[in-house]
């Protein structure tokens, strides 16, 4: 039965939940959208966020979201070791297409089956004080642990979005895609561009992983559900578009969650490949095209 | 004067809000060497990409030996006899020289080729280009000159009526520019009708019967090499007001 | 007469060898063990047709394996078919799972189609999870028929029938390595614009290209049911098969048909005997480390290093 509180419920949820998704998918929109590196290995990294994030509050009781935050610089200079790696061994070669999909694919491997050996495959959560809490707003619910995430995402994805058109660096990155050759000239050295670039997307990912691990236990391998989340919604946002990214993510979490409430959970996981399979047959430069 | 083989009518190409090229008119009769020339980004290159079928022309119409091509992909119209080379080598490099031949004979010239004597036919497409010594040589580790005769070899081996030259001697020394003047003008003397496209004016110059002149995406001037040159409008395109 | 090649020889050999063992070994866990390798070698060799040969990726192995499974469970369970055509239906459905994804996204570039088939995987994974006749979540067991030819087990005919599959994928990928198809596909993967107008019909090819690989996963797939006798999506969609599909041809070399058979005995092994003595955990690392090295530091894998060496000798 369709009723207005069950559909008012599912819909407010949903734009909780695709908040959330943003988070996810603005390291992917950075690498994948602008500089078009097929990082599938980017949901991974969430996870070994998600990670970080259990590992420190089961240990020292941080809250989550400050280890996210400070875990991100780390993330950073992880992914610009990788993206070195990366570049030297297919970009420098012009082997991408084909070696570089597999080689983030098997890192994508690794950092599973490592957090699978050290943690085993239980259930891992994070405790803080406002996750067993609630608002309500006449029959609509808003839990903190969906509201925390939301709002911690809403601002990452506007500071992302300020950094990319305000200052010169984030300029740079969204011009290293579409213009090298200008860049060199204004004396910048692209693949330093790149490489800052690779880092702050996976940087992004510290943060995710915190927000995942609010909204609910995790464990090693949940990141392969995120895979075709976050490439869905960064196409359907047409490649590497902020502002068109968010409002992907908005959309996927709100069919998500109808999905979830009128057919079942166990059809949502084909929710977001069902939209990127028909974006890709139907109009892959995305809603918002380029 | 034979026969017009290749009739290009009305045609215009957009990208987004650019127009690349706006109601261009072309012919070219069987066996005749036209010089396509104009400044950078007058769109000498969309042109022949709608004419080899790698791009699809928004408006007008291609014909070729009487049939209308426009909607046809581009390995079909090789299969017909039209045939490229790329302005930056493209070679199949996982293959040897020979090999990269054997692509376009056992595809495009499919059902004109002897099949077995496949590699007799590549072969002698490599000596009429002066490639044969290179025969069994990785194609990735050629030089650029050799580069640019393997992109021909490769266009001539699928047989074409109709070879289009993208730019093949950009870059090259003097010596090597007459080098491969004189393998086009050998292979028009087998009666391939050749669209030069081409910067070196000299070059033009020395191997077209014709010229003709884009600008901005519109023909400005067609006809005899000489007349073409002391045209005002093309003096202008060329050297600005 | 005309010359019988070597490698018709060396098949022979190789089937005349399986059956031999069947008479001579007695402890079932070689027979386990090689049919997994063996199914491995299979899905490499597919792998490989789309992947090396025509130089795009695909990560949805896995659910072309389980597609395959799951029609035999479907069929085995509904019409009661014997094996052998339960291969066949699984290579057809396969096949145009295959033809379909390509004809969706084989327009677009590379990167698009690996993904697409990425979530190919998770879509079917979700269909057969609430398809409730061949069990849903909860999986289905086989009953295994009591008849196996002339074999002691049923796991021994099993593993002859790999063997003899396994041969004729090789055969299959080795007679297209050196096709005029084959040349056709090597043009696409080193560059698809100068091969379309070098007059290949490049989509055209993709397709058929998706097909096969499809068609051969699915066969691959056919007969696990009635080995492990029970089946779950978790375990057909397991991710590590299509590690697996990949790496083995990544590690062996993927421009020549050698390459994933020598990655796939090779990996194959190191991986039973991993199983046996350490932990499974540990060899999904080694495999993945392994990957991950030879993508970058050996790009064109074992044969790569070996044509490599002898020209320098010959040089």
């Amino acid at each position: 039965m369709v009723t207005a509180d069950l559909l008012a419920n599912a819909v407010v949820a949903g734009l909780l939940l695709g908040g959330f998704y943003a988070a996810v998918a603005i390291g992917l929109a950075i690498i994948f959208g602008q500089l078009d590196i097929v990082n599938i290995a980017h949901p991974a990294f969430i996870i070994a966020g998600a990670y970080t994030a259990y590992i420190l509050n089961s240990r020292f009781g941080i809250d989550p979201v400050l280890i996210g935050v400070l875990a991100a610089p780390l993330f950073f200079l992880a992914g610009a070791g990788i993206y070195r790696v990366y570049y030297g061994a297919f970009e420098r070669t012009g082997q991408e297409s084909l070696s570089g999909l597999a080689f983030f694919f098997g890192l994508m491997f690794i950092i599973e089956v490592v957090l699978i050996l050290v943690y085993g495959v239980d259930y891992r959560l994070v405790q803080a004080g406002y996750i067993g809490e609630s608002w309500r707003i006449g029959f609509v619910d808003l839990p903190f642990r969906m509201l925390v995430p939301f709002v911690v995402a809403v601002a990452l994805t506007a500071g992302i979005y300020l950094y990319l058109a305000r200052t010169f660096t984030g300029r740079a990155i969204q011009a290293v895609a579409q213009d090298r050759l200008a860049l060199q000239l204004m004396g910048v050295n692209p693949i330093r561009v790149k490489q800052w670039a690779f880092g702050l997307g996976i940087a992004t990912a510290a943060i995710a992983g915190a927000l995942l691990i609010i909204i609910g236990p995790v464990e090693p391998s949940v990141g392969r559900q995120y895979i075709g989340r976050a490439f869905a919604i960064v196409v359907l946002g047409g490649m590497g578009s902020i502002s068109g990214m968010f409002i992907a993510a908005l959309i996927l979490g709100i069919v998500e969650s109808l999905v979830n409430t009128f057919m079942g959970p166990s059809w949502a996981p084909a929710v977001a490949f069902g939209v990127l399979l028909l974006t890709l047959a139907l109009r892959p430069s995305g809603l918002f095209g380029r | 004067m034979s026969d017009v083989i290749l009739r290009v009518e009305n045609l215009s190409k957009r990208f987004g809000g650019f127009t690349a090229l706006q109601n261009v008119a072309l012919h070219l009769t069987a066996g005749e060497r036209l010089g396509l020339i104009g400044p950078n980004g007058s769109g000498k290159t969309t042109l022949i990409n709608c004419i080899s079928g790698a791009l699809y022309n928004d408006d007008g119409t291609i014909v070729f030996e009487g049939a209308d091509i426009t909607r046809l992909p581009p390995h079909q119209r090789a299969r017909l006899g039209i045939a490229r080379s790329f302005q930056i080598p493209k070679p199949f490099r996982s293959m040897s020289v020979l090999e990269n031949l054997r692509i376009p004979l056992e595809y495009a010239a499919w059902s004109r080729a002897e099949h077995r004597r496949i590699t007799d036919e590549a072969m002698h497409v490599l000596e009429t280009i002066g490639l044969k010594e290179l025969a069994g040589k990785s194609s990735g580790d050629l030089t650029q000159v050799d580069m640019r005769k393997l992109e021909l070899a490769r266009a001539l081996a699928a047989k074409p009526k109709v070879l289009v030259s993208d730019e093949a001697m950009a870059g090259l020394s003097g010596a090597e520019v007459d080098e491969i003047i004189e393998i086009l003008l050998g292979l028009n003397r087998t009666g391939v009708a050749v669209i030069m496209i081409e910067h070196i004016m000299r070059a033009v110059m020395k191997f077209s019967e014709r010229v003709a002149v884009l600008d901005a995406g519109q023909k400005i001037a067609d006809g005899d090499p000489q007349s073409v040159i002391a045209n005002p409008d093309v003096q202008r395109a060329y050297l600005g007001e | 007469m005309s010359k019988i090649s070597p490698f018709w020889v060396s098949a022979a050999v190789v089937l005349a060898a399986g059956l031999a063992f069947t008479e001579i070994v007695e402890n079932q866990y070689y027979f386990t063990a090689i049919y997994l390798i063996l199914q491995g070698l299979i899905m490499a060799v597919a792998w490989n047709i789309l992947g090396g040969f025509t130089g795009y990726v695909n990560f949805g192995s896995a659910a072309f394996f389980a597609v395959g499974a799951y029609t035999a469970i479907a069929l085995d369970k509904a019409l009661g078919l014997p094996l052998p055509l339960l291969i066949v239906a699984a290579a057809a459905i396969c096949g145009l799972i295959g033809l379909g994804v390509g004809y969706l996204t084989l327009r677009l570039k590379g990167v698009y189609f690996a993904i697409a088939t990425l979530a190919m995987a998770i879509v079917l994974e979700t269909f057969i999870t609430n398809w409730s006749y061949v069990g849903g979540a909860r999986g289905a067991y086989i009953l295994t028929p009591d008849k196996h030819l002339w074999f002691d087990s049923y796991s021994e005919m099993l593993f002859m029938l790999m063997l003899v599959l396994a041969v004729v994928s090789v055969a299959i990928s080795r007679k297209l390595n050196f096709s005029r198809l084959g040349r056709g596909l090597a043009a696409i993967r080193d560059d698809e614009v100068a091969a379309e107008c070098a007059g290949v019909p490049t989509l055209r090819l993709k397709l058929v290209s998706t097909t096969i690989m499809g068609a051969m996963m699915g066969v691959a797939g056919a007969p696990y049911p009635f080995f492990v006798t029970y089946v779950d999506p978790l375990s057909a969609f397991n991710l590590f098969v299509a590690v697996n599909a990949i790496a083995m041809p990544m590690i062996g070399g993927t421009a020549h048909w050698i390459g994933p058979v020598i990655g796939a005995l090779l990996v194959g092994s190191m991986q039973e005997i991993v199983k046996v003595n350490i932990s499974s955990e540990l060899n999904i690392l080694i495999v993945g480390v392994m990957l991950v090295l030879f993508i970058s530091l050996a790009p064109q894998g074992i044969v790569g290093l070996v044509q490599k060496h002898f020209l320098k000798r010959k040089a």
